[in-house]
């Protein structure tokens, strides 16, 4: 039965696609859109921050580690509550309309993807070799030389904390719904999609969207996995 | 010749222990001076003191007449007329050529193709500018060390036992490529290592360092066939170990 259903949810993932279905096209689109913006948020904020507490020592350095490593395992329906308080008409950002729209939701996304980005990037700087930096200062590098020389090194663990980003906000569902409220080609994306076709018990559609996902999920990361072999050399 | 350092009253130490305690040395411009000692003398400690990475606890290292100490340590500029290789050569994760050029790029200097070529060339790795520096072997590796500390024309090369895990055919290869460099830019090179033979080879002047003290400073041949020193003796015939 299950088997049954998940075959004929592939057929219908395929079919969905090269027939082209408008609405599908609409949400695959809009879930892209939303999470890669805030995975780019997410990106520009994060590595720096990542890199800055995995290279520097300062007073406080801990705590704010402490709440790096906390914001990671952040629930994205408690970020969305929050989200939504904060952009409801009588929450303190309410006046930029943002409730039930794109720029809220990608907010939330951004909010839950920028821990993981911080956090893992530290560990990847942080665990590059310390004769490499000690190499670099001795042969000349500045500072600055040492520290982009660094996070260069770790650049196959920065990728896979950006990766780790994706991942957890193109899955999420929580944040996205509470805030985008899931609007038909408004604010509906894969997953608050996904949801809804359950609820209606249309589990195929509802499979089809989730195998969309993960072909989605699986050209990024073989992408990804791509650019690392490339890396290492390997043919 | 002119002392390239001097040191003076310089202590290191790390959690209370001291590890470095030389009350007077100096090393002198264009030579070959070797640090020998038991593991744990503090020779590699005193390497970084010297390539200035970490500022002594206490003391004067004169460096070219300038002094420098805790609270005053050179400049940039200055830094950059040193360098060390390492034991284990720290590669970046990036291709041999990328490497070699490190030092230039940092100095905002533009690679001369002719001139990074020739340099691989005299270090046997002509073949592999584009290879990978994770693919090499420990001898290729510390090849590439050698030409990327080499590419800028150092004042000084500092060497930390840069033999130490290497076949005889690249031990002979390296002390080769530091005795032609050092005969052609007269740069002070200063080479630490646990084989007394090597020391004997290679260098003009060695120091025998114990317990983070000089015991004894001599020309090279007169170090190894009449040491001075009891402990220099003790050394040698293989007694200190430790």
């Amino acid at each position: 039965m299950l088997l049954g259903q998940m075959v004929s949810g592939l057929f219908e993932a395929f079919k969905l696609i090269i027939e082209g279905d408008p609405e599908i096209y609409t949400i695959i689109f809009l879930s892209l859109r939303v999470s890669g913006i805030a995975l780019f948020i997410a990106t520009a904020a994060g590595v720096p921050l990542g890199a800055w507490l995995g290279l520097t020592g300062f007073p406080g350095r801990r705590l704010v580690v402490a709440l790096v490593y906390t914001g990671m395992g952040l629930p994205p329906v408690v970020v969305g509550l929050v989200v939504f308080m904060l952009l409801s008409t009588t929450g303190p950002l309410g006046s930029l309309g943002w409730l039930f729209k794109v720029p809220g939701m990608i907010l939330a996304q951004s909010i839950i993807a920028l821990p993981i980005v911080a956090g893992l990037t530290m560990s990847a700087v942080g665990g590059v070799n310390k004769n490499v930096k000690q190499q670099l200062v001795a042969l000349g590098a500045s500072p600055a030389q040492v520290r982009w020389a660094t996070l260069s090194e770790a650049r196959m663990g920065v990728i896979a904390a950006v990766l780790a980003g994706f991942g957890r906000i193109v899955a999420e569902v929580g944040a996205v719904m509470l805030v985008g409220g899931n609007i038909q080609y408004r604010t509906r994306v894969l997953t608050t999609a996904i949801v809804l076709e359950t609820r209606k018990g249309n589990f195929g559609m509802a499979l089809a969207l989730g195998i969309i996902l993960l072909i989605i999920s699986f050209f990024v990361n073989a992408a990804v996995l791509r650019l690392h072999r490339k890396e290492l050399g390997e043919s | 010749m002119s002392a390239v350092y001097k040191l003076e009253g310089v202590k290191h130490n790390y959690d209370g222990r001291t590890v470095i305690d030389i009350g007077h040395l100096e090393i002198l411009e264009g030579e070959i001076f070797g640090i020998i000692g038991p593991s744990g003398a503090g020779k590699s400690t005193l390497l970084r003191l010297l390539n200035f990475l970490e500022p002594p606890r206490q003391g004067v290292i004169r460096y070219r007449g300038t002094a420098y100490s805790a609270g005053n340590m050179p400049s940039l500029d200055v830094m950059r007329e040193i360098t060390t290789v390492l034991q284990k050569p720290a590669l970046l994760s990036t291709t041999v050529f990328n490497n070699v050029v490190y030092p230039l790029r940092i100095r905002h200097k533009r690679p001369d193709p002719q001139k990074v070529a020739l340099m691989l060339q005299r270090v046997g790795l002509t073949k592999l500018g584009h290879v990978r520096a994770s693919s090499l072997s420990g001898g290729e590796a510390q090849r590439v060390a050698l030409a990327r500390a080499l590419i800028f024309n150092p004042r000084v090369l500092l060497l930390d036992e840069p033999t130490a895990n290497l076949d005889p055919a690249n031990i002979a290869v390296i002390e080769r490529l530091v005795r032609e460099f050092r005969e052609e830019t007269k740069m002070t090179v200063i080479v630490v290592t646990h084989n007394v033979f090597q020391a004997r080879r290679l260098c003009d002047r060695v120091m025998l360092l114990h317990e983070g003290a000089c015991v004894e400073v001599n020309d090279a041949r007169r170090f190894f066939e009449s040491p001075k020193h009891a402990l220099s003796r003790a050394f040698l015939s293989g007694e200190v170990i430790f």
